[in-house]
């Protein structure tokens, strides 16, 4: 049997999350097949069969999926996954919203935010903020999964040549529909994606003074993160919020400026390879886990950073 | 129009969980409990739309032991009408939770149902979404805003780039994000109040949904451990450091 990945698109181009769910699928046996579900989606669907390792790729290019609402694309996953081991998607709040609809309607559970492929039936995932590993076999016929990014590096995204095979079915649920969508633009690297972050706590005050951090991200190369304290209290928008809520990143270098290090903070950056905490107070939990800890005003600390490197 | 809450008992958001010493599950013997912070911001944005006169009646459920009842009478104190108690020791599946609770809807009827995104024990975020899928509605997931306008509702959705507004047709399925609301504390005057609203306890076997294992928990770890870093004493240590020891920059 083969295994169904749902891929990630905004119908022009495939989003790094699939790549890694190609890795993840590569650990199972079975044939890969990419589900490209929008609309005008050619172009994701061309750049989905060019992913090493993807074998077909299943075009479903209807008005119906154009925003992807999960009433209507986890009718056709259902559909289609019938005939699938397992059904994947990368847990991005795409692969979250629509995922546990198709194991709803396909009468089986989901395996969220698994890290680790044991078997074809056995996983690891986080439970409890990350404080424990359970290590999970499933009894389902159909294995639906949800993957965390950070745990299988990204396949590569050339040198495929699947086949494209358009699916007919339309399904259009009628209970849903897409108003609109303010997305933040920026010319820094995703957060998901970035080899360097650097975050910003309550400490940085205002909104204002995460310039300094741009600043210093603009010099490594790095995405820009926050707490959720620094998001609650409106210094900068939801989408750069890491933890067990937010994002979940593992970049090679995690610079936390002002943050405490709240279990559920450390939840989404502990698996970073280096940790710089800046905190000017030397007690902060954040330090528990920093490789290099440096106790100190931010606001010294940071232009010097910056000027330094 | 009715709303219909949903509150789970997890351990306290400020507790770290401890791992058995012989790997079989967590610990939670003496651990402290409350209401999923989630579930929280679900009964806050139940008793706004009351306040708001959009609500009518507001009933909260919850599954599981009977010591959920303390977190039914937390969001009775807060504001909720009525409570259930669908009372079960068993190991209750994202999904077997969801077919309780589709029983429940097609009893009671809501115009809305509001649910937190994630409960932070098991981190599924999952069963607001297959309840949406097992009694064909539309779902809002991930809010931070909801605005009900006539027999539709409006959801403002936390999407990885930004936000996202959604148009639902109602009945319709609500999950909360963190910035939906700001939730208040019970009053004392409405502690006492609440033990005196009515709480209904049902089995799953009087709502005839079969209690089936999906998943076998074959062990449960403690995450790798970080190895203890160091301090340093200047801006200048750090960045030499970087350089020529992580040589990350
Ligand atoms: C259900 C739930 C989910 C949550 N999910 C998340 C999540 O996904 N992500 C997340 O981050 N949090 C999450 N939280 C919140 C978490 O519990 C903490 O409240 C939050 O992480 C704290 O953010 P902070 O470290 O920025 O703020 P604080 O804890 O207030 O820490 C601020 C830090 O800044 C330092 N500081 C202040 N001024 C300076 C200065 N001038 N120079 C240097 N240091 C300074 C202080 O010493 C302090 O350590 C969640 C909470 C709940 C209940």
């Amino acid at each position: 049997m083969a295994i169904l990945i749902i891929a990630e698109h905004d119908n022009q181009s495939l989003k790094g999350a699939t790549l890694n769910a190609v890795t993840a699928a590569t650990q199972l046996s079975g044939d890969i097949h990419l589900l490209v579900a929008g609309g005008d989606c050619q172009a994701a669907a061309d750049q989905a069969a060019a992913v090493a390792g993807v074998t077909k790729v299943l075009l479903a290019d209807n008005a119906a999926y154009e925003h992807q609402l999960a009433e209507n694309v986890s009718l056709l996953v259902a559909e289609l996954g019938a005939d699938y081991s397992h059904i994947i998607a990368p847990s991005t709040t795409g692969g979250k919203n629509l995922m546990p609809r198709v194991a709803a309607l396909l009468d089986v559970v989901q395996l969220s935010d698994v890290m680790a492929i044991e078997s074809d039936d056995t996983f690891a995932r986080p439970i409890y903020a990350g404080n424990a590993i359970a290590t999970v076999k499933s009894l389902d016929a159909i294995k639906v999964i949800t993957i965390r990014t950070t745990g299988f590096d990204a396949a590569v995204s050339e040198g495929g040549s699947a086949t494209i095979e358009t699916v007919a079915a339309v399904h259009d649920a009628g209970i849903s529909s897409f108003i609109g969508e303010t997305m933040a633009k920026s010319d820094r690297p995703e957060l998901t994606a970035a080899k360097v972050i650097v975050s910003g706590g309550r400490g940085m005050g205002n909104g204002e003074n995460f310039a300094l951090l741009e600043s210093l991200a603009d010099k490594l190369g790095a995405a820009v993160g926050a707490s959720r304290a620094a998001v609650d209290a409106g210094f900068v928008p939801n989408d750069m919020q890491v933890g067990q809520t937010g994002k979940i990143v593992a970049p090679d270098l995690y610079i936390a400026v002002g943050i405490s290090g709240a279990i559920q903070h450390l939840a989404g950056m502990k698996d970073s390879k280096v940790i710089v905490a800046i905190n000017k107070d030397e007690e902060a939990p954040i330090f528990s886990v920093a490789d290099y800890g440096l106790v100190a005003d931010l606001f010294d600390a940071v232009p010097e950073l910056d000027a330094k490197l | 129009m009715k709303v219909l809450v949903t509150v789970k008992r997890v351990i306290d958001y400020n507790v770290k969980v401890r791992v058995k010493s012989d790997g079989s599950d967590v610990d939670l013997n003496n651990v402290k409990m409350a209401m999923n912070p989630f579930c929280e911001i679900a009964v806050e944005e139940a008793v706004r739309l009351k306040e708001a006169g959009v609500a009518s009646e507001i009933v909260v459920v919850s599954l599981g032991p009977q010591a959920a009842q303390e977190q039914i009478r937390t969001a009775l104190a807060l504001g909720a009408d009525r409570g259930i108690l669908i009372q079960s020791d068993a190991n209750l599946e994202s999904l077997t939770v969801a077919k309780l609770l589709a029983k429940v809807v097609a009893e009671e009827q809501p115009g809305l149902v509001i649910m937190g995104k994630q409960a932070i024990d098991s981190d599924n975020n999952q069963t607001g979404q297959m309840l949406a899928a097992l009694t064909q509605m539309p779902q809002g997931t991930f809010a931070s805003e909801v605005k009900v306008d006539g027999d539709k509702v409006q959801v403002t959705r936390e999407v990885d780039g930004g936000l996202q507004t959604v148009e639902l047709a109602m009945p319709a399925i609500v999950t909360t994000d963190l910035r939906l609301n700001e939730p208040r504390y019970a009053s004392l005057p409405n502690i006492m109040k609440a033990k005196r609203k009515p709480l209904d306890t049902k089995t799953p076997e009087e709502l005839g949904v079969e209690i089936k294992a999906h998943t076998q928990l074959l062990k449960v770890a403690p995450p790798a451990a970080r190895q203890a870093g160091i301090k340093v004493a200047s801006v200048e240590e750090l960045v030499d450091k970087l350089k020529n020891e992580a040589k990350v920059i």
